[in-house]
């Protein structure tokens, strides 16, 4: 049993500070993206909170080229770029789906031009690698304040719009007839969506922080019956994806000696098998019984 | 306390999108207590017409007054269902969560429980003949389902007018018959006006007492004897019109050349019947 665990808990493990730093920032933004996830997904805004990822990488990589911390540099973009969607106000799908396709493909040649300049100019061969797929081991502890207060932001918020937000992400005219300023209510969920990307691009990458956002809610979703039971377990895959990706990612040091394999190629691999086996006892098959769950059912 | 025998009154109502005049003149009035039917082809103007009622629709001229009151002087006496809402079988709301949710959808916080609350959600659910299934996920109920539960969501509020939106479109025979009693059942114990709108009036026809026919952007009204004649139905449509009863059913029949029938008719082929 000991020897069970000195095989997953690899020595250094709990008193290493990287390791610290990646485990606070990384469930932050696993716990941000589940509360945000799961209205993000009833309302269709995947695809958006996608483009608001790959935006936001164009400020990961002016922020390398500026020497300021890539939070930054995120948030930044992933603010003006939520700003533009909603400016550009869209309401009907298709054309919404073509302005966000559109706003992304701008962000990413911003970013590619950005990561160019940072080849040339500051020989950080490593930023492209870091700004799309994350590194969270080498996030600076001193970043920790900020990540844990946009965090909690988020989570209040969320908690203090909650009904109206679950309400118009429902349908829109339901939501007009109760007084609730549907404009507003998607405005702000535009925001805090950003704050999730930001967190998880840093965790994860800016390309990849989508799997942190949507997975665990999805998976949260085929298993739940209520919405905020739905939210819990969202965050609860988070954080566990999150952590155990982390370890294995420590691990992996001892597989291929000498370098360690990447932290987000774990927590998204989790996510999948998660999302998976969250599907598995499926509706397919059992017509009109509803998906309702064994885990959770009140 | 005031008792106003007009529930509602629409008076001079004109509506415009940019580009197109949806509704011109619609003035019309009812009785508290009465239970009209709002009729008129797909794209003919009656969730603009609703959405008015609602105040959520700006008006280019006109005037609603609900209750005696005039629009825009808050609108907790009305309840509305929308059209057909495509619920996801993944959403994770139950039945019951999108009934308290007509009650609570627009306050801040979390929800907290509150027995007070969870009997007047049992209340509605019994209302509308909804607690078997009220356990479970909005997505996986039928569309008769559906519709009791927003008929619930929109009952907890206590409204004296209620608006339902095509409220029978896509259902079947039998669930078409069951929401129709439903309707009138629930007008009656709950003392409250109903203005239901179809694109066909037949399923309506042993409900309905009033009726508000709408075609080419105006409106005709009364009691439904009155407006669904010939002579009505033909100055309406500016065409002319049969109008055929049996078997207790509505035939509503324009007979020309293809090119000859106004295209406010070939609209309304759900009832109207076109004979080249």
């Amino acid at each position: 049993m000991n020897y069970l665990i000195a095989v997953i808990f690899q020595p250094g493990f709990f008193v290493s500070g990287p390791v610290h730093t990646a485990m606070i920032i990384g469930g932050g933004a696993a716990i941000v993206s589940a509360w945000i996830g799961v209205f993000t997904i009833i309302r269709g805004q995947s695809f958006a909170g996608h483009a608001l990822a790959d935006v936001s990488s164009a400020g990961g990589a002016a922020s390398f080229l500026l020497g300021i911390n890539p939070m930054f540099g995120f948030l930044g973009m992933a603010v003006l770029a939520a700003s533009a969607m909603e400016f550009l106000g869209v309401s009907r799908a298709r054309e919404r789906d073509l302005v966000t396709g559109i706003v992304l493909g701008a962000g990413l040649g911003l970013t590619a031009l950005l990561l160019y300049f940072d080849v040339t100019t500051r020989s950080t061969t490593g930023a492209a690698t870091s700004v799309m797929f994350g590194s969270m081991f080498a996030i600076p502890a001193s970043i920790i304040p900020a990540v844990l207060i946009i965090a909690l932001a988020v989570v209040l918020l969320v908690a203090a719009i909650y009904r109206p937000l679950l309400l118009s992400s429902l349908d829109s005219t339901l939501a007009e007839v109760q007084g609730i300023n549907v404009r507003l209510i998607g405005l702000l969920h535009l925001l805090m969506l950003s704050l999730a990307v930001t967190l998880s691009a840093m965790t994860i990458g800016a390309i990849l922080s989508t799997a942190l956002l949507i997975g665990p809610a999805a998976a949260a979703l085929r298993l739940a019956k209520r919405p905020g039971v739905a939210i819990c377990l969202a965050a609860l895959i988070g954080v566990g994806a999150t952590w155990g990706g982390i370890l294995l990612a420590y691990d992996s040091y001892n597989w291929t000696p000498g370098h360690g394999w990447p932290v987000s190629f774990f927590i998204v691999t989790i996510i999948f098998a998660v999302y998976l086996l969250a599907g598995l006892p499926g509706r397919r098959g059992r017509l009109g019984i509803p998906t309702t769950n064994r885990l959770m059912s009140t | 306390m005031r008792n106003i025998d007009e529930m509602l009154i629409v008076d001079q109502l004109s509506v415009a999108f940019p580009g197109r005049q949806v509704l011109t003149d619609v003035s019309f009035t009812l009785q508290r207590g009465a239970f009209c039917g709002l009729i008129g082809a797909n794209g003919s103007g009656k969730t603009t017409l609703l959405r008015s009622i609602l105040g959520i629709q700006p008006l280019s001229a006109g005037q609603i007054r609900i209750d005696g009151v005039s629009r825009g002087n808050g609108f907790g006496s009305v309840g509305y269902v929308p059209q057909k809402i495509q619920f996801d079988p993944d959403m994770p709301l139950r039945a019951l969560d999108l009934v308290e949710l007509g009650l609570t959808g627009h306050k801040l916080g979390l929800p907290l429980p509150s027995k007070a609350r969870t009997r007047l959600v049992d209340e509605m659910l019994a209302a509308v003949d909804a607690q078997n299934f009220a356990d479970q996920r909005i997505g996986n109920l039928s569309g008769g389902q559906q519709q009791r539960i927003l008929i619930a969501h929109a009952l907890i509020r206590r409204p004296k007018l209620l608006l339902l939106d095509e409220p029978l479109a896509n259902l079947d025979i039998r669930a078409t018959a069951e929401i129709v009693s439903l309707l009138r059942k629930v007008a009656s114990e709950h003392d409250i006006t109903v203005l239901v709108s179809a694109h066909d009036m037949n399923p309506l026809l042993g409900a309905m007492d009033r009726i508000v026919y709408l075609a080419n952007g105006r409106a005709a009204s009364g009691r439904t004897d009155e407006v669904v004649r010939t002579e009505v139905l033909s100055a309406l449509y500016g065409y002319h019109i049969d109008v055929i009863r049996v078997h207790g059913r509505v035939l509503v029949i324009a007979a020309g050349a293809a090119n000859e029938i106004p295209a406010a008719i070939e609209q309304h082929t759900a009832h109207v019947t076109v004979i080249p």
